[in-house]
């Protein structure tokens, strides 16, 4: 899966220069700056509290919600600075979509689920909206096995199930970049495998950043890595690169395992 | 020496804590008891469709009528107006106050919901009579101002607080992860609010509605003061009415102990009794469903 992608010179979709990000007095990032190729998996790992969600929270501006932050740097997405006050966080999220650790399906139905998106975005109504959410059940593989459970509660469905149907969410208000953090970590193997899967088959049409503490995923699935450390990142290349042979000893002491 | 006494304490300790758990079911099966016992009695001058249905409540004329159908109409259209008015302006405030609001600001309104709470029901019947009913005498040109509106509205701020503090509580129970899910999808402040959060807190919306009406359903003096009290079906909110609860509190001191009319209000008693009762089973029982998800 790390083969060369042909990609590594297309223009970044996302791109952070210079990132500075304290909550309160407590500096989370420091001076962090990578770029994220388009139709690419990134992976980011580091030890827990090295600051992998806050560096994803960014891309889609979700530390607005949390008080008392304070960010410095700049953030591209497609080349524009999101933290300009003229950028609309409505339609950034639309297009730079999350999916959380638990996954967290709303309290209603399957299928409202997948139509909320598009309904508040106004982007599909009546039997148009049918199809796109057969459309994003289906980029999800959960339509053959949901089809007769649309009016069901999403509650009802299983971690895995569950899972997938957030991501069915963002592909139905046709998202450009998943952002996923830590995606499996509430999932047994079986399901992690299988929602490796469905990342590998979605990185074809999204630009995927997936955070996660578990090395052998981030070698697994993605094509780059970033590897982070208090605040830092304390370096970003190719998979393989890093995991082979990496140019820091503190990723080195990382990926051997001596520390995290 | 000291094991025997201290066994004899904790046995002792135990019995007396489950007793106090019981004595409320005990109040309860008492109360329900007698109010039975003297209610029942009222069959004997009158059928039970002729109590519940009777157009008319003249218990001091001879012969005696005893039909409360005015007092229950009275009843449930003074709770019918006052919920209508408390139950969308309390789940406004609750989300203003849970959503919106600045802290400042959330906490001083969370004091003055309490103080609003504290009000005796006295005390509001009296702002009643003296700033209400001549109000909505002049602007509503009316005959009277002693009203089932007046009522209304005066049990509508006694309904207030329980709506808005019950259904703050459920909106702010409901998780973090669906209002962060709604946001990450691009959804704005307000359409996460009223697509996806107004549905995790529903079932405690709505129980906090009906722990409303039970409120409003049982009150007594406050709606005494301000309705006017004619026992006869009303036409429209704006006709004096009688309530099950006015016509105990004011006819029972004038009763004779033994007559039909005593026994006629014992069973309006337990008319009551049974209404209240449904409404608050259903309010826990939506409560609980809630919780359950
Ligand atoms: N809302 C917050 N307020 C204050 N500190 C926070 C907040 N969120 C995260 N932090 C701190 O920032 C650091 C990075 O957190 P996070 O980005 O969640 O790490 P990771 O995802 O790598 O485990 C941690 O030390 C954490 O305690
Ligand atoms: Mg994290």
């Amino acid at each position: 899966m790390n083969e060369t992608t042909g990609l590594e010179h297309a223009a970044p979709v996302l791109e952070v220069r210079g990132l500075n990000l304290w909550y309160g007095d407590f500096q989370a990032l420091i001076d962090v700056s990578a770029s994220f190729r388009p139709r690419t998996i990134t992976a980011l790992i580091g030890s827990s509290g090295c600051g992998k969600s806050t560096l994803l929270r960014c891309l889609n501006r979700m530390n607005d919600l949390i008080d008392d932050v304070r960010i410095e740097g700049e953030i591209l997405y497609n080349g524009k600075n999101i933290r300009r006050r003229d950028c609309s966080l409505t339609v950034l999220r639309k297009s730079v979509g999350m999916v959380f650790q638990r996954p967290n399906p709303f309290p209603l139905s399957v299928y409202e689920n997948i139509a909320f998106g598009p309904r508040v975005h106004r982007m599909a109504s009546g039997t148009n909206l049918d199809a796109r959410v057969e459309e994003s059940l289906r980029a999800v593989n959960l339509w053959d096995e949901l089809k007769d459970r649309l009016r069901k509660s999403a509650l009802s469905l299983s971690l895995e199930q569950k899972q997938r149907l957030c991501i069915a969410r963002l592909v139905a208000v046709e998202a450009e970049v998943l952002l996923m953090d830590e995606p499996c970590s509430t999932l047994d193997p079986m399901a992690t495998m299988k929602v490796e899967e469905l990342m590998h088959r979605l990185k074809e049409r999204y630009t995927i950043v997936i955070v996660t503490h578990n090395m052998q995923q981030a070698a697994r699935v993605s094509e780059e890595t970033g590897f982070m450390l208090l605040g830092e990142l304390v370096e970003f290349g190719r998979t393989t690169d890093i995991f082979t042979r990496p140019a820091d000893k503190r990723t080195e002491d990382y990926i051997t395992g001596r520390f995290g | 020496m000291k094991l025997p006494s201290r066994r004899l304490r904790e046995f002792l300790i135990e019995k007396l804590i489950f007793l106090s758990g019981i004595a409320s079911v005990v109040f309860v099966v008492l109360i329900f008891i007698f109010l039975l016992r003297e209610g029942v009695s009222v069959l004997k001058t009158t059928s039970l469709g002729s109590f519940l249905g009777g157009h008319f409540w003249y218990p001091i004329s001879t012969p005696a009528k005893l039909g409360i159908l005015p007092l229950i109409l009275g009843s449930l259209m003074v709770t019918a107006g006052a919920i209508a008015i408390a139950v969308p302006l309390g789940i406004a405030a609750a989300f203003y106050i849970a959503e919106v609001a600045p802290k400042r600001l959330r906490t001083v309104l969370k004091s003055c919901v309490e103080v609003l709470a504290a009000i005796p029901s006295v005390v509001l019947g009296f702002l009643g009579i003296t700033v209400l009913v001549p109000f909505l005498k002049s602007v509503f040109n009316l005959p009277t101002g002693l009203t089932a509106f007046s009522g209304s509205i005066m049990l509508a701020f006694m309904a207030l607080p329980t709506i808005i503090t019950i259904s703050e509580d459920a909106i702010n129970a409901v998780p973090r992860e669906y209002k962060e899910g709604a946001l990450a999808l691009g959804a704005t402040h307000w359409q996460t609010l009223f697509r996806v959060v107004i549905h995790g807190a529903l079932p405690g919306i709505i129980a906090a509605a009906m722990l409303g009406i039970g409120r409003v359903f049982g009150e007594t003096m406050a709606v005494m003061m301000v309705t006017g009290n004619a026992a006869v079906i009303p036409q429209s909110l704006f006709e004096p009415v009688r309530t099950l609860t006015a016509t105990i509190a004011a006819e029972m001191g004038e009763a004779a102990k033994g007559s039909a009319h005593y026994f006629a209000l014992f069973a309006v008693g337990i008319v009551l009794f049974v209404i209240s009762f449904a409404i608050n089973l259903t309010a826990d029982i939506l409560l609980n469903r809630g919780k359950k998800k």
